[in-house]
Order: C-alpha cells, then structure tokens, then sequence
C-alpha cells in the first residue's frame, strides 16, 4: 500500500502547544513538508521568533535558535553571511515582524538578504494575551483596543506591500489558510520562496493569514469565516512581487 | 605587521581583530569610535571576512549573535549611547552563551551626552549591563599597545568560555595614535574546535540554541551553570599592574586613560618624597579585589580616579572593606584629570 500521509522528516514527533484552531500548526506543517520535498533538511537553519511560536525548534527536526523580540531577520543575516551555502529562515509573527521587528525586517529586505521569512499575519499578539498587534483590523477589539481599533492607534500595517517597493526583496506574496484551496497556495508560496534562496536571488517572504481563535473570541471555524470576511478584503491574497510560476 | 607601526587606537582594534581571527563585524556609526567600523569596511572584504553596516546597534548585536552561533568570531563596536542599545543582546549572548567581543569607546553621559572621552559606563560593563544574572569579562585597556594585545586574549577568553567580552577603552585611546607592533597571526588560529554551532544538521542531530528555558527548575539549573563559569572566571582571569604597593602609604586606583594620568602624578609626587603606588585593574570584571584587600590594612588610604562620578570607587571600597580610608577623585562629563589636579589631592590627603 502507498503511503499517502506521515509525518515530514524536517518535523518532530511531538504534540505542540498551540491553542485549537491556531494557524501555526498548519504553517508548520507546510513548512515541514517543503523543507522535505526541497530536499534541504540538512542545511536549513530556522531562526525562531518572541511570540507564540517562541519553541517552534522543539517541533523541527533541523538546527534551530531564537533571536530577541523582533531581531530575527538580523540573526538571520548574521547565520547568513556567514553559511551562504545554507538556507536560512526567520518565522515570525505580526507582532514581531511589523511592530517592535520593523526596523530590522526592512533593512534585511532592503539589503537583498538572501534569507526567506515566513511571517504569520494573525491580527493579534497571541503570546502575550491579545493585544492589539499592527496588523489589527479596525474595529477589531483586543486586550488594548477595548472599544474596538480606531485609526488613532493606526491602520492596519500592509507590510509586504511596503517591502514590495524596496529592489532588493525579489519574491513576496499573500496567502491564507482559511480553506483548503487556500492552504494549497501557502505551499507553493513557501516553496518558491525557499527556491528564490536557493537559486540566490534575494529576499523573499510569505505573509500567512492565519487564526487566532483564543484572541479573536471565535470558534476554529468562525476563526477560518473570519480571515475571508475580514482579514482579507483588507489584505488581499495573491502575489505581491515576483511570480509563482516555477513553482 | 611585526614591526611598530603609528596607529590610532580605533584602528588598531580593528587589525588586532582580524589577527585574531574575527571575520564578522557588524557596527552603527557613532563618534569617537568611527575609525573602527570604517577601518573594518575597507579590511574586512580583504580577508574574506563580513562588514555590515546595521541599521541600529540592536540590530547589529543580534547579527553578531547570529554569526557567532554559526561558528565565526565576531565581533561589534560602539561608544556609549549604541552600547545602551546592545544590552538586549548582550544579555542574549551570554544566556545563549555565545562568544562575541564587543568594543565601547565610552563617552560622556548621560544621554547623548557629548564625544569627549569618559569612563561612565563603568557600572554598566562590569555590573550585567542588560537584564539576566550574567557577566562579562571585561577589559580597561591603558595604551595602544596593550589594546592589541588584549583583543586576541578577548577573542580567545569569549570561545574558551563561550561568553561576550568587553573592552571598556574611551574617546582618548580610540582615537589616539601610537606606535603599536600588533601579532601577526601565522598557521591555524587557536581557536577551539566548536562542536555547537548551527551549521544545519548533516549526518547529525539537529542542534538548537536559545536561552528560553521553561522547565521548572532548569533555568535555575543553566544559571547555576553560568554562575559556575563566572566563578572560574574569577579565579583564573584576574589582570592588574602595580607598582610601588610595598611601601606605599597611600596607593592610587585608576584603570585606561585615567591610570596613565595618575602614574604621571605619582611621579611628580614620589619625587617630593611621597610614598605613593599604584593598582592598575587590566580586568574591570573579574575585578583585582584581593591585591587591594591585601595591602588595605598597611597603608594610609586609596585615591581612586576616575573619569566618571565614582563608580569603580564602589568595588575598591567593597575590597577595602574599611580596613583604610577609600577617596575619590573624578572628573565627569567629558572631563579629563590632570597629572597637577591628582598630585594636589594626593598632598591634601597626606
Ligand atoms: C523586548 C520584548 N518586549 C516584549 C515582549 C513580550 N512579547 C512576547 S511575544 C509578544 C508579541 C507576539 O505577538 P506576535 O509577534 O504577533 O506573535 P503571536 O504570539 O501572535 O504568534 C510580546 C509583546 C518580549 N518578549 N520582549
């Protein structure tokens, strides 16, 4: 009998910690099977972030460390300069990334580092208990937006489109994991954005719509609604730079 | 480079580095330090080595984090302000117990301060720095000389440890020149075979380095752990010059710029007939305290100077432990002692 399902070789088998429903797991699991299926599990470094997915070296079986709250792309370009043969990654959250991390995802971006990040966009700090994140919907109540976000705490921060102006990020695109079709399409980004990094191209990253059911008060299955009524009309999915193709 | 050669002090970091075998470097522009990072931009490609220019220290002490955990010798510079911003990972260097050397060629504060040379961040060197139960050996070079020849120990004492290195120098010695016959690296470096680095895990279990520690109990275990370290530290790794402590009735204290100026009083008052010695600390942390605790009970009192309110003071005075009387004299925010303002005192105390 063919074996159509199992646990990719870049994964542990260990349960996780994540909440039912949270969109780490999947991504995870997405990121396990590309890393198999590039056949780079032996050269593949990951930096993990401050957030929920703080531990996320003790669910994959490839070399792994952490890097402070939002530093991960400059630990990332540290590993980097100094193994350009290895593939490095930063997973990191919205949070991380977009708030206290801007500086130095920008500046890794702009640099053309020839890292891949995978960024989950779940519209909240999980971690530390809910909190607005950049990335918070207006009219989204939080921890800290009680009433709902108004604009005087900010907009929603589109940070791939941002990073899509600077020459030296070569692949970024949008997805969700909302649906399968959806989860489908997260694969193939992760993927090509790995082989941006392995054929030296530059930058690339992948934004990852993705649930947070805890925080948002709602079901996994209202969560998965939730991303496609809200998230995504005011982050829309698909490629923002670069394409898909040879993927 | 075996024969003397005229350097800045700055410059001479950054070549005594590369002997060393640092081939990563990462730094922010900031005044009196920028000899350094420059002088790194143009040698660093040369040796095949990494120069990044970061967009702030944060991000350019994390870069170090991640070279070093991914086996080179790194290392990162600044002068106060950009120090303020590398604890966060400073304190993750030594909870993840990574070697780096980092430079800070201090100037005045608080705040921005101003460029002149100070040693006001003494405190913040030899006391953590950053949040965490860690510390740093560190280093208060006095010369151009003994700048070069303690950044090859730095680089050696941060992998034999696996913990940061600081060398504390200021405006004045970075940006002084003298003559400087800095070792030429020939053969292997010794640098020990690192068998932790993340290299991706080939033919190997996968490694993972952090300092996130939840268990209970374990991260109690892991500062047990560094605590044992810093303890062999202090056993082993203690620097410091004296001279004239034999018969001194009053011995004086000062480290870096601020030794070399009191070794000029002392002499302008030994040739009146003074008694008068010196304890030079080459190591700030792990601090000379039992050569001061010695000689506390036979004479007449310490002069501790510094360029700073008073801070190194408090470690003589704990040394000390009032078996004699401990004084002070500083200068602060940017200013230098004299040679005339530290004999006057030495006279007023006798
Ligand atoms: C310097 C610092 N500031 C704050 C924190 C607390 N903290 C931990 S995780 C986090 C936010 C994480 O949110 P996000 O990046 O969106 O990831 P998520 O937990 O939602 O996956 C914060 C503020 C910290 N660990 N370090």
């Amino acid at each position: 009998m063919k074996k159509v399902f199992s646990l990719p070789e870049s994964m542990k088998d260990v349960w996780t910690h994540y909440c039912p429903g949270c969109g780490h797991g999947v991504i995870h699991r997405l990121l396990g099977e590309v890393i198999d299926e590039l056949g780079i599990r032996e050269k593949t470094i990951g930096v993990a972030p401050v957030g929920c997915a703080v531990i996320a070296y003790d669910y994959f079986n490839i070399d792994m460390t952490e890097a402070a709250h939002g530093r991960t792309p400059a630990v990332a370009t540290g590993i980097k300069r100094i193994l350009p043969e290895r593939v490095v990654f930063t997973y990191q959250g919205d949070g991380d990334l977009a708030a206290i991390g801007t500086s130095e995802i920008i500046h890794a971006a702009n640099r053309g580092e020839r890292i891949t990040v995978i960024f989950v966009n779940n519209a909240v700090y999980g971690m530390t208990g809910g909190q607005m994140a950049p990335t918070t919907m207006l009219g989204q109540v939080t921890a800290t937006t009680p009433g709902g976000r108004d604009s005087s705490a900010g907009y929603p921060l589109k940070v791939s489109e941002l990073l899509a102006i600077l020459p030296g990020t070569v692949f970024l695109c949008r997805t969700a994991i909302s649906n399968p079709a959806n989860i489908r399409k997260t694969k193939l980004a992760i993927k090509k954005a790995f082989q941006v990094q392995l054929e030296n191209k530059g930058f690339s990253l992948v934004e990852i719509l993705s649930p947070c059911p805890s925080y948002w008060r709602l079901s996994p299955k209202e969560a998965k609604e939730w991303i496609e009524e809200k998230m995504i009309p005011n982050f829309p999915l698909g490629v923002i730079k670069g394409n898909l193709k040879d993927a | 480079m075996s024969e003397k050669v005229l350097m800045c002090g700055n410059e001479v970091v950054g070549e005594a580095a590369i002997q060393a075998g640092c081939r990563f470097y990462a730094g922010y522009p900031i005044t009196p330090q920028n000899e350094l990072t420059a002088y790194m931009a143009r040698r660093m490609p040369e040796e095949g080595g990494v120069f990044i220019q970061a967009e702030s220290e944060l991000a350019a002490i994390s870069m170090v984090f991640g070279a070093s955990l991914a086996g080179a010798r790194a290392m990162t510079s600044s002068s106060s302000p950009g120090i303020s911003l590398k604890q966060e990972g400073i304190s993750y260097l030594a909870g993840n117990e990574l070697p780096a050397v980092i430079v800070n060629m201090m100037r005045g504060g608080p705040g921005l301060g101003n460029i002149a040379p100070a040693q006001s961040d003494y405190f913040q060197a030899t006391k953590g720095g950053g949040h965490g139960d860690y510390n740093l050996i560190v280093f208060g070079p006095a010369n151009v000389q003994e700048l070069a020849e303690l950044m090859g120990a730095a680089f050696d004492l941060a992998d034999r440890y696996r913990n940061p290195v600081l060398i504390l120098g200021d405006g004045i010695l970075g940006q002084m020149m003298e003559p400087v016959k800095i070792k030429k690296r020939v053969g292997k470096l010794a640098c020990p075979e690192k068998d932790w680095i993340l290299t991706g895990a080939k033919g190997r279990s996968p490694r993972i380095i952090r300092s996130l520690i939840l268990k209970e109990g374990e991260l109690e275990k892991h500062n047990r752990h560094l605590q044992d370290k810093f303890r062999v530290m202090k056993e082993k790794e203690i620097l410091y010059e004296e001279e004239g402590i034999d018969d001194a009735e009053i011995i004086l204290v000062a480290y870096g710029t601020s030794a070399r100026i009191a070794k000029a009083a002392l002499n302008q008052v030994k040739s009146e007939g003074i008694r008068a010695g010196i304890i030079r600390p080459i190591t700030l942390w792990p601090f000379p305290e039992k050569v001061i605790a010695d000689v506390s009970s036979r004479i007449n009192c310490f002069l501790v100077i510094e360029m700073s309110a008073g801070q190194m003071v408090e470690d003589v005075r704990l040394a000390v432990s009032g078996k004699c009387p401990v004084h002070f004299y500083g200068r602060t925010g940017g200013g230098v002692p004299t040679a005339e303002e530290i004999s006057r005192k030495i006279r007023e105390l006798l």
